[in-house]
């Protein structure tokens, strides 16, 4: 490896150090606070390697990875989705760092996701970010709920690995590569002699990824993991791993041109369609918080199938803005559900925010502004982010989807309205007991977020600026 | 005056409003400050001198989508800012008494609904537009949901579900639009002025107004998609019930007038047929079910529908008189309907009932209530000399030239506005009195508040002329009121 290269996947390499340094730390140190501090220091020094990574792009290490514009957005997306999980995750468990472990690992998988090229260092990312994500999601290993969402992942991914890993071995029989780049070249040129055998493998490359998306049908592990998971590993959940998964799909599916595939835009059509329609009329009949953005979230990734049917410029930058405002407002959203739970409890029954603006006035409107943005609703990020969807879906004619997305809103703004309703009624009793402070930690963070979301609904000038860098399309052609 | 600070400034006040305003004096004071310096700089800088676009502001915001922070004020527009403005004073006076806790935060959503209605009357971009229109629905759901009577949650979510769901129709189609603009210039831009006149086929013509169409004819709101308003209207605080009727349903109508006829001038055309249909459907349904209300808020949210009916006639009548009247009937609907909420919310404020069975021969007990309802009363039914008889009879006139069965429909629906407004002065003031009522008749600040509507209905009704010219002087250049011009007029 050149100097050069080293310096472009710096961000990678200071993620896999902070990772060894909390291990060698928690083995001598008990303390939550050092590790805590560690994995917070470990993200922001991966954040702060940027800087030096940028004067490098777009470089290819190895066959594996390549470190563009696009990676680097990505890779910025989970690093704030990491951070954010380690200020949420602080004084929420009383346990020793083996957490930060996790989760310094589960980024760094989610991270080498949207940097690769390749479908082995595909297929690593997706397995270091799921083993981490088996742990995480069991990681309260007392109460049951916690252990059968973990089973529940564990069984389910392993079930995908294996769709993923065979549509791989289908692509690689019939063209002899697994190199993106290489297979759009052979692709372009007709040297696929049995399309249908190449279109077999990716459209069980896009059942594995759906497992992680939770795209229906796809879709059953996610509201019990969500549910069962602590707060701030359903917000990981939520935000990390699938904005590396959906990075590295989205980098495959512009390189072999997968819009130009008449039978793949169908079949992603038809996940589209039914992601939103499921996941939004499963949630109205939800009363648990955490399961209602668990199939929110469904029908929000359902949301960004519709910019994956379409080709080019718009669509990367339609998806690459809807999953940062996306990363944002989970963040935002459980962040209040673990500031208002503990390990011993988690509030997610929607009683437990009723009158929640009354006495904890801040903490609602951070939760308000993040279902605001879940329904689009102006000034937030969510809004600029379903406008942007809709455009690119608008630029190719897509407009059964369009018309199904607009419906899928205005059902999902029903159940998004019944917290909010919850949170400004009047409530019943004054609370009994008083309630935990929120760590100043979550505090800061949640203050952040929400500066992000008004951020990116109000100026989005400079994030469409680095979305539409030319080479996030042509990311691998110019760097060889 | 800079057209953003109109809107920045309610902004603003309603921010210092929540901050400073946990007593409550101070937030009510702040916001009336804030609104009648607003009014006053607007009136006193922004004055209909020549046809056309009087003053525009054009800041870049998303070059790379083709969005600017594009606003102008024309005639049209600044005869509703100058209402809106008007209306939220009135509001914050209305409002006085009846709210007593969570002040502050009552006048943040209050200014900030302004804010809405403001920046939608001034919005030339349609991405900004929409923004605006999306805005003002947030902190009107909470004033419903909050502050608002008996079954406002359920009256707050249907308000908010109807208007939203029909606004992603409107979002899908200006995209639409702006798609179809980029297919035919190469262009990508969400400017008002640059998207009039894209050559389109006509299917795509009619799809694309049919989304407008969907989000103005809810806000309008047009029978069979009305059935929000009467429950939010009843179910609102006395603020938001003036600004709903006063102000809300006017972007409606503004949005048809401004957006949906020009940019489609052709279908449009087309669909008047379909359009003057509803729109007596509208007037006739809306007053024989206002005249069936035991609820004295309810009925006058009915004949909403009803007068809202005429503006929908007028602004697919094809004439100039009857859009002059169509803007006419907008203005002095939200100045009587004001009136006729406050004095409501005064009712049940005093009685601690709305409903009409139990009132009855108040009027020896609250003479200059009775006087105030008699007289927007009168203007409610169309007496010659009030600014709704201006309106009325404009569209009227103007329906007449091209549909006058239509027409004649129309005036058949003042017979029973004409039975609803005075059963309903009979029902409150006249008749015996049911119970030994002792209360106390209209404050000072009432009568205040109430005076600038009577002053306003009064003066339309007199000397109508300067707004039928501003009006004509706004539309007379857009092809699709080609019909409208000033010579014409005079």
């Amino acid at each position: 490896m050149t100097a050069p290269q080293l310096i472009a996947c710096a961000p990678l390499i200071v993620i896999a150090l902070a990772a060894v340094v909390e291990l060698l730390l928690i083995s001598f140190h008990s303390g939550e606070r050092a590790a805590a501090i560690v994995a917070a220091v470990g993200l922001l020094l991966a954040g702060a390697s940027f800087a030096a990574a940028y004067a490098y792009v777009p470089t290819t290490i190895t066959a594996l990875l390549v470190v563009d514009r696009y990676a680097l957005f990505y890779i910025g997306l989970v690093l704030i989705a990491g951070l954010g999980t380690v200020a949420l995750a602080y004084r929420y468990f009383s346990s020793p760092g083996e957490l930060y472990v996790l989760l310094l690992l589960g980024t760094l998988g989610a991270a080498v996701l949207a940097a690769s090229v390749h479908f082995a260092s595909f297929f690593l990312g997706l397995e270091l970010l799921s083993v981490s994500l088996y742990a995480l999601i069991g990681y309260r290993a007392v109460e049951r709920r916690g252990i059968e969402a973990g089973l529940k992942y564990l069984v389910l991914a392993g079930a995908s690995a294996a769709f993923l890993l065979f549509g791989m071995a289908l692509i690689y029989a019939e063209l002899g590569t697994l190199e993106f780049a290489r297979m759009a070249e052979l692709v372009a040129a007709g040297g696929h002699a049995r399309p249908a055998i190449w279109l077999v493998g990716v459209a069980l490359l896009v059942t594995g990824v759906g497992f992680k998306l939770a795209l229906v049908p796809f879709h059953l592990w996610t509201p019990d993991v969500y549910q069962g998971a602590p707060a701030p590993v359903a917000a990981f959940v939520a935000t990390a791993s699938k904005g590396g998964v959906l990075a590295v799909l989205l980098r495959f599916l512009i390189e072999v041109h997968g819009a130009s595939f008449p039978s793949l835009v169908l079949t992603i059509s038809l996940i589209a369609g039914f992601s939103m329609f499921v996941g939004n009329l499963l949630a109205l009949l939800q009363s648990n918080v955490k399961r209602i953005l668990g199939y929110s979230s469904i029908a929000h990734l359902g949301y960004l199938m519709v910019a994956l049917t379409t080709p080019g410029e718009l669509a990367a930058a339609a998806v690459g803005y809807y999953l940062a405002a996306y990363v944002v407002t989970m963040l935002a959203a459980f962040g209040v559900v673990a500031a208002l739970s503990s390990a011993e409890g988690e509030a997610e029954r929607l009683e437990d925010y009723r009158g929640l603006f009354w006495h904890r006035p801040w903490l609602a409107a951070v939760f308000t502004a993040a279902l605001l943005s879940l329904s689009a609703i102006p000034v937030t990020g969510g809004f600029v982010g379903k406008f942007y969807i809709v455009a690119a879906g608008a630029g190719s004619s897509r407009w059964a989807l369009l018309v199904i997305l607009a419906v899928n809103s205005a059902i999902g703004l029903f159940y998004y309205l019944r917290i909010v309703v919850a949170m400004y009624s009047t409530p019943v009793e004054a609370p009994a007991e008083r309630r935990p402070k929120i760590p100043m930690a979550s505090g800061v963070v949640l203050a952040g977020l929400i500066a992000c979301l008004l951020w990116l609904g109000l100026y989005p000038t400079p994030i469409v600026d680095l979305l539409r860098a030319p080479e996030v399309v042509a990311a691998t052609a110019s760097a060889r | 005056m800079n057209l953003a600070a109109i809107i920045l400034l309610p902004f603003a006040g309603g921010l210092l409003a929540w901050a400073f305003g946990s007593r409550g004096a101070s937030a009510r004071w702040l916001c009336l400050v804030t609104l009648v310096l607003d009014l006053v700089m607007t009136l006193a800088t922004l004055m209909p001198r020549h046809a056309g676009w009087i003053e525009q502001l054009d800041w870049p915001w998303i070059p790379q989508l083709g969005i600017r922070i594009h606003l102008a004020v024309d005639g049209v527009s600044l005869l509703l800012v100058l209402l809106t403005l008007l209306l939220g004073i009135v509001s914050v006076l209305a409002s006085w008494n009846e709210i007593t806790e969570r002040v502050g935060f009552f006048h943040l959503n209050l200014m900030w609904s302004l804010v809405g209605v403001l920046g939608v009357f001034l919005a030339l971009d349609l991405f900004l537009f929409y923004f605006f229109w999306e805005l003002m629905l947030v902190p009107m759901y909470f004033l419903i949901g909050i502050w608002g009577h008996e079954r406002r949650t359920y009256a707050a979510i249907k308000f908010f579900l109807f208007t939203q769901a029909s606004g992603l129709f409107m979002l899908l189609a200006i995209l639409g639009l702006w798609w179809v603009h980029h297919r035919a210039t190469g262009e990508y831009t969400f400017d008002y002025v640059a998207l009039l006149g894209t050559p389109m086929a006509r299917s795509t013509a009619w799809w694309l107004m049919l989304g407008f169409i969907a989000a103005f004819f809810v806000k309008l709101p047009a029978v069979p998609l009305h059935t929000w308003l009467p429950d939010a209207h009843t179910e609102a605080p006395t603020a938001g019930s003036v600004i709903l009727a006063g102000l809300l349903l006017k972007t409606g109508a503004y949005g048809l007038l401004r957006f949906a006829v020009p940019l489609f001038p052709d279908a449009a055309g087309s669909f008047a047929t379909i359009a003057l249909i509803i729109g007596v459907v509208g007037i006739l349904y809306g007053a024989v079910l206002a005249f069936a209300q035991p609820d004295l808020k309810r009925l006058v949210a009915y004949t909403s529908v009803s007068h809202l009916g005429f503006v929908l006639v007028g602004i697919f009548s094809g004439s100039v008189l009857g859009l002059q009247g169509a803007v006419m009937q907008m203005i002095c609907h939200g100045l009587s309907t004001g009136a006729l909420f406050m004095l409501a919310g005064s009712l049940q404020e005093r009685l601690h009932t709305r409903e009409l069975a139990r009132m009855g021969g108040m009027w020896s007990a609250v003479p200059k209530m009775g006087a105030v309802g008699m007289f927007f009363a009168m203007a409610s039914l169309g007496l010659p000399g009030l600014g709704n008889f201006v309106g009325e009879f404009l569209v009227l006139v103007g329906t007449w030239q091209h549909h006058p069965v239509i027409a004649v429909l129309a005036a058949v629906g003042l017979v029973p506005a004409t039975i609803y407004s005075l059963w309903l002065v009979q029902r409150v003031f006249h008749g015996p009195r049911h119970d030994a009522w002792t209360t106390h008749d209209l404050s000072a600040r009432d009568l205040v508040a109430q005076a600038l509507l009577v002053a306003g209905i009064l003066w339309l009704g007199l000397y109508p002329q300067p707004v039928l010219d501003s009006v004509s002087g706004a539309l007379g250049h857009f092809p699709a009121y080609a019909s409208v011009t000033p010579e014409q007029i005079r």
